[in-house]
């Protein structure tokens, strides 16, 4: 393995966006970065820019109102880049399956590469999940 | 000291100033995590995170804006350069701000609001910290020169002058504290562009600086860090005890962390009256009690 995979694998940079979910797997994210969980001692920074980050972690089914704004974000980061979907409503539409302002899931508008199920997902099945997402990156340029 | 010597430093300033920069930000992200009652991630990380960046497509939002981050890099290395060959302070200090100046030139060249605020409060920065650094090369070369004896503004006459300067500048030497944490975007200084990830301004004046570009501009905020640590240990660089250089330097960094851990982000209005308040008026003190002769 290179010295570029691994610093790939060492330091992703995570941009959150909150697609119109309940704010519990928010909460859930948002815990991983607190002393219990501490992400940050594998590398891992929650970004504000999605110019700086490395891996898209998104909440919530796709709706009609923020989709543009979920591609855009999408589009502006820089690859090599991986998506993750927190929780159910993001994976499906959960319980908004249906809905008249919803899409479904976020795979209707931007590729995921990433599914962490769970009603609100634990701190650690989101960790896994950036793990899981690394492969991506490791394998890029191969 | 020999020509060849002092090419043989600069030449090793070149290369391990980085090295030391990038070490420096990682033992200060290991001890801000245990500071907070984490652990935090590997000293080495910023070299992960650099070594990443350069890795990542080029995404530009305009010419200019790479330019800049050239130039950045670029003018702060020669500065280095100039540091290590023991030249004129005061040129080094030319150099340094503007290399320091094409930061916000470059963010202001772009036209994202963030990096325009961004943009703006960096040039409000430079605006609180130059005026601290400009006036402090004064009596660092009064003493050098042997005040009222002349004045000596090159590096090389600090050397070779036989005392120390800390005991009669350390007025000055706490002014410069004031300034080395608003070049080092510490708490709480921190409003350009902090160099934690999360802020109201997403990243400031390095919003719109992504991949290879934006590891440029960390590497020349390393050699900047270095360069204004090694200012401060000029503070003691002769005699026997000339080792208390790099304990002084490493001193100031260690409570620039301090200070950055237990303080919240503050206006930029507050900044610029701190800075030039207490920071201008300390240099201004040491500088008349030079001149009286009392120090």
């Amino acid at each position: 393995m290179g010295i570029l995979s691994t610093s790939r694998m060492k330091s992703p940079w995570l941009l959150h966006f909150d697609c119109g979910s309940c704010n519990g797997c928010d909460i859930e994210i948002l815990a991983a970065l607190t002393p219990l969980y501490d992400i940050e001692r594998f590398g891992i920074v929650n970004m504000g820019n999605p110019k700086h980050a490395d891996v898209l972690l998104v909440t919530g089914p796709a709706n009609h109102r923020n989709y543009r704004v979920l591609r855009n974000l999408y589009e502006q980061m820089p690859d090599p880049k991986g998506v993750i979907v927190v929780g159910t409503c993001g994976c499906t539409g959960g319980v908004f399956h249906n809905c008249p302002n919803v899409l479904g899931g976020i795979d209707k508008v931007i590729p995921v590469d990433v599914y962490v199920p769970g009603c609100a997902a634990r701190p650690e099945a989101i960790i896994d999940g950036v793990v899981l997402a690394l492969g991506k990156l490791k394998a890029y340029g191969k | 000291m020999s020509t060849g010597w002092l090419i043989g430093s600069a030449v090793i300033a070149v290369i391990v100033a980085p090295l030391i920069g990038g070490l420096l930000r990682g033992i200060d992200r290991k001890l801000t995590a245990h500071m907070q009652g984490r652990i935090g991630p590997p000293i080495v990380q910023p070299f992960y995170d650099v070594i990443k960046l350069f890795g990542k497509k080029p995404m530009v939002a305009g010419g200019a804006q790479l330019a800049f981050a050239y130039a950045y890099l670029a003018l702060i290395i020669t500065a280095v350069v100039f540091f290590a060959l023991r030249q004129d302070l005061l040129v080094v200090l030319f150099i340094l701000f503007f290399g320091s100046l094409c930061l916000p030139i470059g963010a202001l060249s772009v036209k994202s609001p963030y990096s325009q605020l961004g943009g703006h409060r960096e040039l409000l920065q430079f605006l609180a910290y130059e005026p601290i650094l400009l006036l402090a090369a004064i009596p660092i070369a009064m003493k050098a020169g042997d005040f009222p004896e002349g004045i000596k503004f090159r590096i090389a006459d600090i050397f070779t002058h036989g005392q120390p300067l800390l005991p009669d500048l350390w007025i000055t030497f706490i002014a410069l504290l004031i300034a080395l944490a608003i070049v080092m975007r510490k708490s709480p200084f921190d409003i350009s562009g902090s160099e934690h990830a999360h802020q109201e301004l997403v990243r400031g004046v390095v919003t719109e600086y992504s991949g290879p570009y934006l590891a440029l501009i960390e590497l020349g905020h390393w050699y900047e860090m270095v360069l204004l640590l090694s200012i401060m240990g000029l503070f003691w660089v002769t005699g026997s005890l000339w080792w208390l250089s790099i304990i002084i330097a490493l001193g100031s960094w260690f409570i620039m962390l301090v200070v950055d851990n237990i303080n919240a982000r503050l206006t930029w209005s507050w900044m610029l009256k701190f800075a030039w308040g207490a920071g201008l008026s300390l240099v201004a003190l040491n500088i008349l009690f030079i001149n009286l002769g009392w120090m």
